[in-house]
Parts: C-alpha cells; sequence; structure tokens
C-alpha cells in the first residue's frame, strides 16, 4: 500500500505504524509519530493500522527558538 | 515563578541557526540559561547529535509548536512534544500571518484552553493585547509571553508603553518578553520595565560572535533586573543640580 510519510510518498507492507517505523529504520524510543493529524502515542503504535493513503509523521527532536 | 520552576537565570534562549552544535553549546553555557526551546522536524539526518546536546546542556526544554498556523496542529504538536521531550511545558506559538509571524488571537486561546485542560502548562507567545491576556489567563496559563517585536526582527520593544501597561495590568503573572530583541541594552530596557524574564535565540544565534554575545545578554538581563529591584528615579523636564548650592564659594 501507499502512504505519505514525512511528506513522501513510499510504497510499504507494512500494517502498522509500529512496523512502519521498524521497516524505514526509524529510532522509534526517540521519534513522535503523528496519523492524519492526529497524535499517536509511543504505546498505541502497535495496534495503529495504517490505511491506504495514510499520511504519517515522525518527527524528533531539532533546534527552536 | 514559571509553574513552581524559579530559574536563577532570568534569560531563555533558542536553540536555532548556531553556526556549528560547538557554538550552541557555548552559548547556552556563556548565556547561564537554565530554560533552553526546542523543536520537532521530520526525524532525518543530525538528530541524534542535537537530542545528545540537549541532554549534557543540563538545562529545561521548552518545546515550541513554532510554524504551527492552527489549533489543531499546534495541539498534536505539543501532544508529540510531551512523548518526546518527557515534559508538560509547551511554548504555545499558533501563526496567523506569515509575515509578520503575528499570533493568530483566537486559535492561541483555543489551543491555550484544550492543553491546560489537558495537563500542559502552557507559554503562550500572544501581543501585548490585554484583553488577550486575560482570556489567556483564563484558559489557564500561568505566564504570559508578549512579543517585543515580530520574531527574528530584531527591533527591540516595539510598543513599548503598551508594554509597561501590560505589567501593570498583569501584576502576579509571570510575563516573558518573547521575539524581537536585537540588542543586549532591549533586553536590559525590558527588565527594567519589570519583565520577569526574556526569552531570544536570533539576536545570539546570528551575531558575530554568538558566545560572546550570549555572554553581553546575560550581563544585561542581570543589570535590568537588578535596576528594577533598586528602583529607577523618576524622569523630570528640568535639570536639578547634583552637587549642593549650599556652602558654595562666593568667587564672581
Amino acid at each position: 500500500m501507499r502512504v505519505e510519510l514525512n511528506g513522501e510518498q513510499v510504497e510499504t507492507s507494512a500494517a502498522t505504524l509500529s512496523q512502519l517505523i521498524e521497516e524505514r529504520g526509524l529510532a522509534a524510543p526517540s521519534v513522535a509519530t503523528a496519523v492524519n493529524g492526529e497524535f499517536v502515542p509511543r504505546g498505541m503504535r502497535d495496534g495503529k493500522a495504517l490505511t491506504e493513503g495514510a499520511r504519517i509523521e515522525v518527527l524528533s527532536p531539532m533546534q527552536g527558538g | 515563578m514559571f509553574y513552581g520552576i524559579t530559574p536563577k537565570s532570568r534569560l531563555m534562549l533558542g536553540t536555532a541557526q548556531y553556526p556549528s552544535p560547538k557554538v550552541l553549546s557555548d552559548a547556552i553555557a556563556a548565556s547561564q540559561a537554565e530554560i533552553i526551546t526546542v523543536s520537532l522536524r521530520r526525524e532525518g539526518a543530525g538528530g541524534a547529535g542535537f537530542r545528545d546536546l540537549i541532554k549534557t546542556s543540563g538545562c529545561r526544554l521548552l518545546p515550541n509548536t513554532a510554524g504551527c498556523h492552527s489549533a489543531r496542529e499546534a495541539i498534536t504538536t505539543a501532544q508529540m512534544a510531551r512523548e518526546l521531550f518527557d515534559t508538560n511545558w509547551i511554548k504555545l506559538e499558533v501563526i496567523g500571518h506569515a509575515d509578520t509571524l503575528q499570533p493568530d488571537p483566537f486559535a492561541l486561546v483555543e489551543a491555550a484552553r484544550i492543553l491546560c485542560a489537558d495537563g500542559f502548562e502552557v507559554f503562550p507567545y500572544t501581543t501585548e493585547d490585554l484583553i488577550l491576556g486575560e482570556k489567556l489567563v483564563e484558559a489557564g496559563c500561568r505566564v504570559l509571553m508578549p512579543w517585543g517585536a515580530p520574531i527574528g526582527s530584531g527591533q527591540g520593544l516595539r510598543h513599548e508603553d503598551a508594554l509597561c501597561t501590560m505589567r501593570a495590568h498583569f501584576p502576579d503573572i509571570p510575563l516573558v518578553i518573547d521575539a524581537g530583541l536585537g540588542a543586549p541594552s532591549q533586553a536590559a530596557k525590558a527588565m527594567e520595565m519589570g519583565f520577569d524574564a526574556v526569552l531570544l535565540n536570533t539576536a545570539v544565534a546570528k551575531a558575530g560572535d554568538p558566545v560572546t554575545m550570549a555572554r553581553a545578554f546575560a550581563g544585561a538581563v542581570e543589570a535590568g533586573r537588578l535596576a528594577h529591584e533598586a528602583g529607577l528615579m523618576g524622569q523630570r523636564d528640568m535639570a536639578v543640580a547634583s552637587t549642593p548650592i549650599f556652602g558654595m564659594a562666593a568667587l564672581s
């Protein structure tokens, strides 16, 4: 299925948010996630099923003012 | 002062736009800031180094919602920041206009209300508008952060009289001048006026020598605060001789 990960279209076989994070090699403990604009807490990534066209944001700490 | 935390330093420092991580680290140390602002961005290169840097700084983190233009975006960002940085603190920015980076007051209050009810300790980036300030306090904010001038403009305290009025209007709410400061003298002025702290980023990060500028701002903030505590003399229209006339020799 195709999803949008951090603004880029990606083809994935991941069924859940956790699987997508693992598939993409993202550092799971040090990122925060949202799907379709809604925050998904760390503990709920396993149960968060992905759907075609889902917009996924995976964010990490960055410099800010 | 700030949700039960009273830092020794009244300077809060942003962490963006420094020429290198080393300069950022040294500038934080030179500023003596105990609170630094951070943000969240899409996972990419360089994230790990910054994580280590903020950990070793020993500073309390104030994550921001910079770049958010709606209450919903800001709320989701705040929720993500709370998990990632393990803090209830959030510097709430809801931007109303891309050119001025002026807050959207309506979305700001809406987001503040929802976040305060959800247990966040909100530091709203606001204007000097008194009614907006009251609405934010009603929403649960225990700190207000009025802008000095548009973010990154370095213009200083653009509406000094209005900021004075705001200080007088909210005697019991900690007020932080956030954004727009360009020079240490402007920070000193804000502190002389009785503001509780200043938050700045660009003025240090974009200085010719950010580390030395961080030290300059630390000195200015301390001097301004001491002056406020000491009590400034009133201005007069006419000269008043400081040396006594009594006992002066008749030499003419």
